[in-house]
């Protein structure tokens, strides 16, 4: 049993989210729809941090509602601010084993593994302002590694980075789910994303999550809201060849606009 | 997402440590001016003629003041807006000192300069002209404006700045001459910033303490602040000392009012030493002009300070004991005033960034609205039939002056910790980072510099105090600006000019160690 939503309602200022899915335990799922639909709303609502009106979110049959966000059987990467500027690697990573940073002499060992794990031994002293965005992604993905809780978010999270380092961390977070069996949810607006990592996808559009799909059939024949959204007509005729280019066009878009 | 940030049993804690320190300040602050309340009640006698004349004057100097320092800042304002030069900085700098200037020591140097030996009465004797005293009503507005003349400058040089430089290159390409830049962007303006410059110098001049008990005095210059102190000191009358604090916080508010009825400048704007490009201001007259407003403004203001070093510096070494002991005890007030101002600001400002309700950061601003003699007049009624007021001297003087610097800590702290939680606060909470622990890794090292400017401020203010401490003090167990006054009234001018040098180093020293202890190590 992995995670099930239960009719869940989510209630915001002109704005209303639903969805009744389930997600497999050690599945790795895409998020994907049109901007403002709700992506980010549902992970926020999985984490913890967006109340819900009705409904439930269960995690291995338990209901997860008064567990607060740092103690649900989930880590989130967001899709800035994953690492504390004034903290070193080392100290970011330890805030995954203990909240206070209180850690023994093998915590330590631990979380200097972990970031020789992830290629970058050598700079647990840095902080992230001396580090590059991929380094700074790959840190992130330390803490992760050391937190080894079943379920990972992904909201947008190296959506800032260029296309050759988005692949690369990509290329490390299956890793990290192959090794550790976590189930990954991913949010992405690159359908080229969901193709490379994620067997299944969610589309959340017109204010509903739907449950997943296998990625490729959705893709190959996408609803009217998705097709709008990558710029098909709502045949769904075109080749899935297409896929890649709207799904740059889509990044291109997205850089452009990134802060 | 904001939602993260408020829900959850964390941010109950938050909110509720918040509270409890925003309700502890409103009871320091409420309970006196409760108790000021119905000891007024219970006055016997009602006011004396004199209290009327106190009341007049009060009004009157605040008045002539709040005048004479906008009428000066003007000038020095346009002259520092429109030139660049070597010092410059510093110069905008020093104006932000005299906030943190006891006023005891802004005394001792006016003493020193305008005094009966200084050197204005020197040159006025060479002249052959009788000489001048600086005390009396015209000293009281002297000190006052150089108090306030930096503050009224500041706040103006803001007004100058906030006129956007594009303006000025427009003017330039409409060949706009002085008049016409003057009339066009530099007159509407002051019509917006002049008023609130006044109704603030106003207001801080109503509660004016140790200027009117060294310089004033007497039927034609006493405030009502010196007022409460000498009903409560010479004619032990608590019910009339009451009734005139009851009068003094209705002027306070009332002149509050009135400051946010014609906008509250910001107090201390960052970002004061960039002047904008000028093309209008070439003229030689002009050049002179400024020169000369600027060398004589800051002479009257770094003169006096100079002349007390001056004076102090010989007999820093010769000071007796006495001094040194007081000294220890108020770097110890100072720390603990710190300390208290800290606490009580990080907590309203972490309880209202994580949702808590805006009256909590309204308490927090409360002391704001009293004046140091009403609310010592408030904790002495409270504190008389308890315990002995002489041994709480100490306690009280620190915390009054944590409570008086608490609303300029808020405005300091309370965006810091807003931005620290708005950019981390999600994370933090993702990762289960709470309590003193989330205090200690997420909000501390993101507000440091704020903080250590809160801090220093409070430490300042209480190393300097010379207000409700003459209220509760006995004979022993003196401060450090106390030991000053009462060697300046024993006439022991060397030792207390050389206590003096020691009062500016600690005051400043102080602020200094927390400012400074803010900005190492800040983060970015």
């Amino acid at each position: 049993m992995g995670l099930r939503i239960e009719r869940m309602r989510i209630v915001q200022e002109g704005f209303t989210l639903d969805a009744d899915l389930a997600v497999a335990r050690g599945a790795r799922v895409a998020v994907i729809g049109p901007s403002g639909s709700g992506k980010s709303t549902l992970m926020g609502a999985i984490a913890g941090f967006v109340p819900l009106a009705s409904g439930r979110i269960l995690w291995g049959g338990a209901d997860l509602a008064r567990q607060p966000p740092g103690e649900r059987p989930l880590s989130i990467l967001f899709q800035d601010q994953n690492l504390f500027p004034h903290l070193t690697v080392a100290d970011n990573v330890g805030l995954g084993l203990d909240p206070r940073l209180r850690l023994t002499a093998a915590d330590r060992q631990r979380v200097a593994a972990v970031i020789a794990r992830v290629g970058l031994a050598g700079k647990e002293g840095r902080r992230p302002a001396a580090l590059s965005g991929g380094e700074q992604g790959r840190a992130a993905l330390a803490r992760v590694l050391v937190r080894a809780r079943p379920l990972l978010l992904l909201d947008e999270a190296f959506a800032a980075l260029g296309p050759a380092l988005k692949a690369e961390m990509l290329a490390l977070v299956a890793d990290i789910v192959g090794e550790t069996g976590a189930t990954l949810m991913l949010v992405t607006h690159d359908p080229q994303d969901a193709i490379a990592l994620a067997p299944e996808t969610i589309l959340v559009a017109e204010g509903r999550a739907h449950p997943p799909r296998p990625t490729a059939a959705l893709l190959a024949d996408p609803p009217p809201a998705l097709a709008a959204y990558l710029g098909r007509n709502a045949q769904g005729a075109s080749a899935a060849a297409d896929a890649p280019r709207a799904g740059r066009a889509a990044a291109a878009v997205r850089r452009g606009s990134a802060p | 997402m904001a939602a993260g940030a408020a829900t959850g049993r964390d941010a109950a804690g938050f909110r509720r440590a918040g509270g409890a320190a925003a309700a502890a300040v409103a009871a320091f602050v409420l309970g006196p001016l409760a108790m000021v309340g119905l000891a007024a009640q219970g006055a016997v006698a009602g006011l004396q003629p004199g209290d009327g004349a106190a009341l007049r004057f009060t009004l009157a100097q605040a008045a002539a003041s709040a005048a004479a320092s906008v009428a000066l800042a003007v000038p020095l304002a346009r002259a520092l807006a429109r030139r660049r030069f070597a010092g410059r900085a510093a110069l905008v700098t020093l104006l932000g000192a005299p906030f943190l200037l006891p006023s005891v020591i802004a005394v001792m140097a006016l003493l020193a300069v305008f005094g009966r030996g200084g050197a204005v009465n020197a040159a006025l004797a060479a002249a052959g002209l009788g000489p001048m005293s600086i005390y009396g009503p015209h000293g009281v507005v002297i000190a006052h404006v150089f108090f306030n003349l930096p503050l009224a400058t500041r706040l103006i040089l803001q007004g100058w700045q906030a006129i956007p430089a594009e303006r000025f290159r427009l003017a330039a390409t409409l060949g706009f001459g002085p008049a016409e830049v003057a009339r066009h962007l530099e007159r509407p303006m002051l019509r917006e910033v002049v008023p609130g410059a006044l109704a603030t110098i106003f207001l801080v001049c109503l509660s004016s303490f140790a200027v009117a008990l060294i310089l004033g005095g007497g039927p034609r210059a006493t405030t009502l602040e010196l007022a409460i102190y000498q009903a409560f000191r010479f004619d032990f009358d608590l019910g009339r000392a009451a009734l005139l604090a009851a009068l003094q916080l209705g002027l306070c508010a009332a002149a509050l009012a009135l400051v946010w009825a014609v906008a509250l400048p910001a107090g201390f704007g960052a970002g004061l030493d960039r002047p904008a490009g000028r093309w209008d201001a070439g003229g030689v007259f002009l050049r002179v002009q400024d020169a000369l407003v600027i060398a004589a403004a800051a002479a009257f203001l770094l003169g006096p300070l100079a002349a007390v070093l001056a004076a102090g510096l010989p007999h820093l070494a010769g000071l007796p004991p006495q001094v040194w002991t007081a000294a220890l005890r108020s770097a110890a007030v100072a720390v603990a005033a710190a300390v208290l101002t800290a606490v009580l600001a990080l907590a309203i400002a972490t309880g209202r960034a994580r949702g808590g309700a805006r009256w909590a950061e309204a308490a927090g601003m409360l002391p704001i609205a009293v004046s140091p003699m009403v609310l010592g007049t408030g904790l002495f009624v409270i504190v008389f039939p308890l315990a002995d007021p002489a041994a709480l001297a100490l306690a009280v003087t620190a915390a009054v002056n944590a409570a008086l610097a608490l609303p300029f800590a808020l405005r300091a702290l309370l965006p810091a910790v807003a931005e620290a939680e708005a950019g981390h606060g999600r994370l933090a909470t993702s990762l289960g980072i709470g309590g003193l622990a989330r205090l200690r890794l997420v909000i501390l090292p993101r507000v440091r510099r704020p903080l250590g400017f809160a801090t220093g401020l409070a430490a300042a203010f209480a190393a300097g105090d010379l207000g409700v401490i003459v209220l509760f003090a006995g004979g022993d167990a003196a401060t450090l600006p106390l030991e000053l006054f009462r060697l300046m009234g024993a006439y022991r001018m060397e030792a207390a000019s050389g206590a003096a040098v020691l009062l500016l180093a600690l005051a400043f020293g102080l602020f200094a160690v927390f400012d400074r202890g803010g900005r190492l190590g800040a983060a970015d």
